[in-house]
């Protein structure tokens, strides 16, 4: 199994977090990972975007133009990614600032409301755990288990007290991930 | 016991040489190696193992603070991003003259002036040719994962006692940036000062007890003596190339096209070689994990076997100079790669093997089968 | 009496200390340089720590330092001593670690280095000798050159409006509160050596007591760059460099004066 992730959005939306949590998680199930980010000036308020490989094998290029899955958080990103989705891969985004849907008919989409489900569950912070239960939903390669376990590996230990927040937000997304459009020429 | 973790190549080089028992290190922040000095400061390696940090007021002082500390036989590091460097060269060709061991880290960006933070590898030439003032080269190590951060440190500072040389770990914002599995060797100690001065006394200055003074110069006015150094440090160079030679093959047994490529390049490549594969084209990558010492034979053995070259580096052209030197013109050899930052793909690697190189073959057996008619 | 009755251990009166090699000086005769590399290897003998002293040698006339000093010594790029000085003293603690350089290397070239070891009040020892002029590379404008005065480089006299001021290195370090002592002295007669030797004592005394940093300047002549006799040199350095750079403690125990 390799997996072959995009997370791209605003700095300070998480997406860095988000893909290091997703990277130990394959870790705490012995898999191969590495993760690539944008770096420098795209930080808070700027894009960011970090690519996340898992693999049950060596991982030869860490930097990747095409990717399985492309988790996308804002339009500047949906601009720059759609395209690079693998035919019949996936895009999950969250249509909250989104201005131009997604217009490819070869790919799965999903859509999941991560902003506003944060928001109702009172703390914006867990956003980016929302959008990530809304993956593992759409792609199951790394257990819950071990995504909590790998949360634990990536908190200091004074966040330790969140993990339980964080679990509920990644089954909220879960629960509330939906599938936008099915193409029909998807094998 | 190794330890497992998820690091930051930058990170990881920052644990694994006060694992290594580096004595100090001494470093000035750039952009995109920050996180090695940040680390340092953090994890506080002077209540572990007595490590000195310092914080230097520029690169010029940082290298010349290692400059000190090497003097007195310590293993000691720094590291900077491109410009840095170049501050730095100044100092790396005294500790060459001086024939100091120390251990500097290039976290390349792009450039020239002060460029881009981005990635880049566009730092062959300062890094393998010498880079500052008079005959000498650096032991160059070009990592290419984040496990190699922190493997080389070790190896690098072995590499700079063997030979009292510096060496340089060639990384780049990529290898730097990136998180991957590491795992972490144990703790190993430093030396006592009295162990050092055992190992070492014959050179160091660590104050003149119980013997003759020790000095530690760069300079000779008398022609002939400088000229016995020059010699003595070429001796040391040719030992390096006889000794201490690295590289990896990957799928090079059947290969007809070969790519050559160091670090961050070399994993994308390996990819690049992947996908040539997939499409039936059998194409293998030659990795030099020392650029100085260069897998010279190594590339000149494989052109009896493959058709053309292409060298993939993150500059305008740089290592194919150096490749082309090698196969000494029986393949074709061309250059690909982005500038300023931009990190070419896979598939752009390809796509350049396919138009470059493989076409180019065919025109190149076309020719020999025309001048054979001729 | 015969002359080997009076060679005798008990009848000798002075000696050259053995911390200086018998390696002839490089430096013109007339030079300040000899003495007050002679003063600095008394104290450190008399002080008994010469086994545990790491000189830092710098560019300039005093490059071959380490061929003069029985010590152990390294040699710094230009300017670059006070950082050299700075890893060794982070590195031994328990060393006894000094430069010795000169103006163009610590006061142009160095300037950053200086101050930044000055600053962080690193444990050494600075010996910095002010002839203002650059002696080594034949006799060009010093940032300690005076105004007025003939250099290689100020063919004309310098020229403060579009060459700036001599620069006073010790009053401007002297100000940092990193520095224990700051010092300005002289080696051309014996009472001016006997001063300057009590000062480097207490400079080495500083880093014994781990006081942070001693910065001892010498203002000193340059016969050959001054294009003079060694006592002309040494009349003018009194009629025209102390006056601009006086003698005497600047700051002491920390203690601006």
């Amino acid at each position: 199994m390799t997996e072959e992730i995009i997370i791209a959005g605003f700095g300070g939306q998480g997406v860095l977090s988000m893909g290091k949590i997703l990277a130990y998680s394959g870790i705490m199930q012995d898999q191969e990972v590495s993760w690539m980010p944008s770096y420098g000036p795209e930080m808070r308020g700027g894009t960011a975007n970090v690519t996340v490989i898992l693999s049950d094998n060596k991982i030869s290029s860490p930097y990747l133009k095409i990717f399985d899955t492309a988790i996308i958080l804002n339009q500047q990103s949906m601009d720059k990614f759609e395209e690079s989705v693998k035919p019949g891969g996936i895009l999950i985004y969250d249509p909250n600032g989104i201005s131009h849907q997604p217009t490819r008919t070869d790919i799965k989409i999903f859509q999941i409301e991560g902003i506003k489900l944060a928001s109702e569950m009172g703390n914006k912070k867990i956003f980016n755990m929302v959008i990530l239960g809304a993956f593992l939903k759409v792609k199951p390669i790394v257990q819950l288990d071990n995504v909590i376990a790998g949360l634990k590996k990536s908190l200091s230990e004074r966040y330790h007290h969140l993990i339980p927040l964080n679990e509920k937000a990644i089954t909220m997304g879960m629960n509330k991930v939906s599938l936008l459009k099915i193409v029909e020429n998807i094998s | 016991m190794s330890e497992l973790k998820l690091m930051k190549g930058n990170e990881a080089l920052a644990e694994a040489a006060i694992r290594a028992g580096a004595d100090a290190y001494f470093g000035y922040p750039i952009t995109p190696q920050s996180e090695v000095i940040e680390y340092l400061m953090t994890e506080r390696p002077e209540n572990r193992t007595g490590m000195v940090v310092l914080q230097a007021e520029s690169e010029v002082a940082a290298i010349n603070m290692v400059y000190g500390a090497a003097s007195t036989g310590k293993k000691v590091l720094t590291s900077s991003s491109s410009p840095g460097i170049s501050l730095k060269l100044e100092g790396i060709s005294y500790l060459a003259g001086a024939e100091l061991p120390a251990v500097i880290v290039n976290v390349v960006r792009g450039g020239p002036g002060l460029g881009t933070i981005q990635p880049s590898q566009a730092d062959y030439f300062q890094s393998v040719k010498g880079g500052g003032h008079g005959d000498y080269k650096l032991y160059v190590l070009a990592p290419a994962s984040v496990q190699e951060m922190a493997d080389f440190v070790e190896d690098a500072f072995d590499i700079a006692f063997k030979y009292r040389a510096p060496v340089l770990i060639l990384s780049d914002g990529i290898i730097g940036q990136m998180m991957e599995k590491v795992y972490l060797k144990p703790q190993k100690e430093r030396l006592t000062d009295a162990e050092l001065i055992e190992k070492h006394g014959d050179w160091a200055v660590t104050g003149r007890k119980g013997r003759e003074r020790n000095v530690i110069t760069s300079l000779d006015l008398q022609s002939e003596k400088m000229e016995a150094r020059v010699h003595r440090l070429m001796k040391k160079y040719e030992q390096m190339e006889k000794e201490d030679l690295r590289y990896e093959k990957i799928d090079c047994d059947d290969a007809e096209y070969l790519i050559v490529a160091y670090g961050s390049s070399a994993r994308i490549s390996q990819k690049a070689v992947e996908l040539a594969r997939k499409e039936g084209l059998k194409v293998g990558l030659l990795r030099p994990i020392t650029l100085f010492p260069f897998p010279k034979k190594q590339l000149l053995e494989l052109t009896d076997q493959v058709k053309g070259i292409l060298s993939v580096e993150l500059s305008a052209g740089q290592m194919v100079e150096d490749v082309r030197l090698s196969v000494e013109h029986k393949v074709p050899v061309e250059h690909f790669g982005r500038t300023g930052g931009i990190i070419h793909t896979p598939e752009e690697i390809l796509e350049a093997l396919e138009q470059k190189i493989i076409k180019n073959g065919t025109i190149r057996h076309h020719k020999t089968r025309e001048s054979s008619i001729l | 009496m015969e002359l080997l009755d009076i060679i005798k251990p008990e009848n000798q009166v002075f000696c050259k200390t053995k911390l200086m090699t018998d390696t002839a000086l490089s430096y013109c005769p007339g030079c300040g340089h000899g003495t007050a590399h002679n003063l600095a290897m008394e104290v450190i003998d008399e002080m008994g720590i010469s086994e545990d002293t790491i000189g830092v040698a710098p560019v300039g006339c005093s490059v071959l330092a380490y061929d003069f000093m029985n010590i152990d010594i390294t040699q710094a790029a230009h300017g670059r001593a006070p950082a050299v000085a700075t890893a060794i003293t982070r590195i031994w603690p328990e060393k006894y670690v000094f430069t010795y350089q000169g103006d163009g290397d610590l006061a142009a070239i160095g300037t950053a280095e200086t101050i930044h070891a000055c600053n962080r009040g690193e444990n050494i020892v600075i010996i910095f000798v002010n002839n203002g002029i650059y002696g080594m590379t034949g006799g060009q404008m010093a940032p300690t050159t005076l105004e007025g005065m003939k250099s290689s480089t100020s063919p004309y006299g310098r020229e403060i409006e579009t060459m700036g001021s001599p620069l006073k290195m010790t009053e401007l370090i002297a100000n940092l509160p990193g520095v224990q002592y700051a010092t300005r002295q002289a080696v051309h007669t014996h009472k001016h050596a006997r001063k300057a030797k009590k000062a480097l004592k207490k400079a080495f005394e500083n880093t014994r007591n781990k006081k942070g940093l001693s910065f001892v300047e010498i203002v000193s002549n340059c016969n050959s760059g001054w294009k003079m006799t060694p006592l002309e040199s040494n009349i003018w350095m009194e009629e025209n460099m102390f006056p601009y750079f006086p003698l005497g403690d600047i700051k002491v125990n920390g203690k601006l004066k």
